[in-house]
């Protein structure tokens, strides 16, 4: 059923009794063309990129859980694309790009909110390190603007310019802002189920059946799947453990990252406002909440929980940033289990098992990347081999050392 | 917040401490007879364990003297802290779950010059 305002108005005289559920719940069958492991937002962006462009067959995507019970729903929403290097900024823009129709093209609402993005400047370097992104920005066709300290004012009339961390300037992405993270899952969801994908949940993946070197089929607590064609792997947090379950080793290691939100409040920030120094980023939530976003915890974690000096440590900041957030109560914390990359990068890649393809490593910043990430990896899988956008991020950078090295750039120190 | 024990100082709050990664990782001793795929495996590739995991830190506001600790990456639970050369802490088995599933995959996947 295609949502609009006449089966809006339609349901309404019958007290809204009729509607049909999003996507069904179809029990697994016994052969795939494809399968996806993982139901967060890349997986459900991939198979119903898959179905939509390439006219894949049979897609299932399989979830231990349920969909976008994973990293998808344990973010800050921030959406960017202004990376340092051409590969990331080609990637991570194209991803913006599909955003910004993102709720016509699903027939869903993201909630998608481009309110702009600032990345404040606090010292000398800071300012050299915005200088040289905004640059390389402007060099790769992404939208970026520096600004000065009055400047940042008029986005933040309330922000401490002359604290503790003082503020020297921002780099500003107009482009950037927030999203709805579970509508995102559920419009993929719902997109790809009218497709003909079956998401079949509380269906963990034990093994995958390999023979000569080729994957058969996949495991899963609901018995065996048969895949014809190629298995895409796009977990977060638990990357590692499926390349064990295949064989093979990735260069991840995992770690908590934590956020929280704040009571809700009237409008109060109208833009997203990260600072890489102090650890520390801050946006309001359309129900108005405060949701801030930190640094990851130092060691590595499997816990979907992380350490209590790192509430602190974003908080301290937070406050000597924005004083008139000194009062506000905090409801909620969590943390995402995230794989990070000697390199800060994704990787989207084939394996030493053929037919076996990964999405995965994303780090600490993977939900800006839903959509293209998606979309890149569902051709990647069609054509069972990496797609120009996905080329530079393979698993094989590590032994040739063509790296693309994003720890320097990205907007939370890690 | 763990609480760890310092083979030196005693036991203190992760705070005091420094993350250093997995330990008993060895430079290999001729780099440049190695291969590329072998230089990266020594590099970027590591256990990451979901469980037992043996790893390096360092009192950094104390002794700052490295050490290793046995800590299960699930349930935070620690097993004991050893000096770097030191031998292993048992794992007490069966106490909880995850430590025992997972410290078979840990072993099974101990390689040879590693340890």
């Amino acid at each position: 059923m295609k949502y609009s305002l006449w089966t809006l108005a339609r349901n309404a005289l019958d007290y809204h009794r009729q509607w049909q559920a999003a996507w069904r719940s179809p029990e697994p069958r016994a052969e795939y063309d494809f399968a996806v492991i993982g139901g967060g937002g890349h997986g459900l962006a991939t198979a119903y990129y898959l179905a939509k462009e390439h006219g894949a067959g049979s897609v299932c995507v399989l979830e231990k859980g349920w969909l976008g019970g994973g990293n998808t729903a344990r973010n800050t929403t921030i959406v960017r694309s202004n990376y340092l290097l051409p590969a990331s900024a080609r990637l991570y823009d194209h991803s913006v790009s599909l955003w910004q129709t993102l709720s016509a093209e699903l027939n869903f609402n993201v909630m998608f909110s481009p309110r702009g993005l600032l990345h404040l400047a606090h010292n000398i370097s800071d300012m050299r390190e915005i200088a040289r992104r905004g640059h390389s920005n402007y060099v790769n066709g992404v939208d970026a603007e520096t600004l000065t300290p009055e400047e940042v004012r008029a986005h933040v009339p309330f922000i401490n310019l002359r604290g503790r961390y003082p503020v020297l300037g921002a780099l500003l992405q107009k482009r950037g802002g927030v999203a709805r993270h579970d509508a995102v899952a559920w419009g993929f969801a719902r997109a790809a189920d009218s497709l003909g994908v079956d998401i079949i949940q509380n269906c963990e993946v034990n093994g995958f059946d390999i023979r000569g070197g080729k994957v058969q089929a996949v495991r899963t607590s609901r018995g065996k799947i048969k895949v014809r064609k190629r298995v895409g792997a796009v977990v977060a947090g638990h990357c590692g453990v499926v390349a064990d379950m295949a064989g093979f080793r990735l260069p991840v290691e995992t770690v908590p990252l934590q956020a929280f939100v704040s009571e809700p409040l009237a409008p109060v920030i109208n833009c997203v406002v990260m600072s890489n120094t102090v650890h520390a980023y801050v946006s309001q939530s359309d129900k108005g909440e405060l949701v801030i976003g930190g640094g990851s915890d130092p060691f590595n974690s499997y816990a979907q929980r992380g350490s209590f000096d790192q509430i602190e440590h974003v908080a301290g900041p937070i406050v000597e940033l924005y004083p008139i957030f000194s009062r506000v109560n905090i409801l909620r914390q969590w943390a995402g289990i995230v794989d990070i990359t000697p390199d800060r990068s994704p990787l989207l890649s084939a394996t030493p098992v053929r037919n076996l393809f990964i999405n995965c490593g994303w780090g600490t910043g993977g939900f800006k990347a839903t959509p293209g990430s998606g979309h890149a990896f569902a051709a990647t899988l069609a054509k069972g081999e990496p797609n120009e956008l996905c080329a530079p991020f393979s698993l094989d950078r590590f032994v040739t050392g063509d790296l693309v090295d994003e720890a320097a750039a990205a907007a939370v120190a890690h | 917040m763990l609480l760890i024990e310092c083979p030196h100082c005693g036991g203190r709050a992760q705070t005091e401490f420094a993350y250093f990664g997995e330990a008993h990782i060895v430079r290999p001793e001729e780099p440049g007879a190695l291969s590329d795929a072998e230089w990266a495996e020594y590099l970027f590739l590591r256990k990451n364990p979901k469980g037992v995991h043996c790893e390096r830190w360092m009192h950094a506001h104390g002794c700052r003297r490295f050490f290793n600790v046995m800590r299960d990456t699930v349930s935070g639970e620690i097993f004991g802290s050893y000096p770097i050369g030191g031998e292993k802490p048992k794992v007490a088995r069966g106490k909880k779950t995850t430590a025992k599933t997972e410290t078979k995959t840990a072993n099974a996947k101990t390689e040879g010059g590693r340890e």
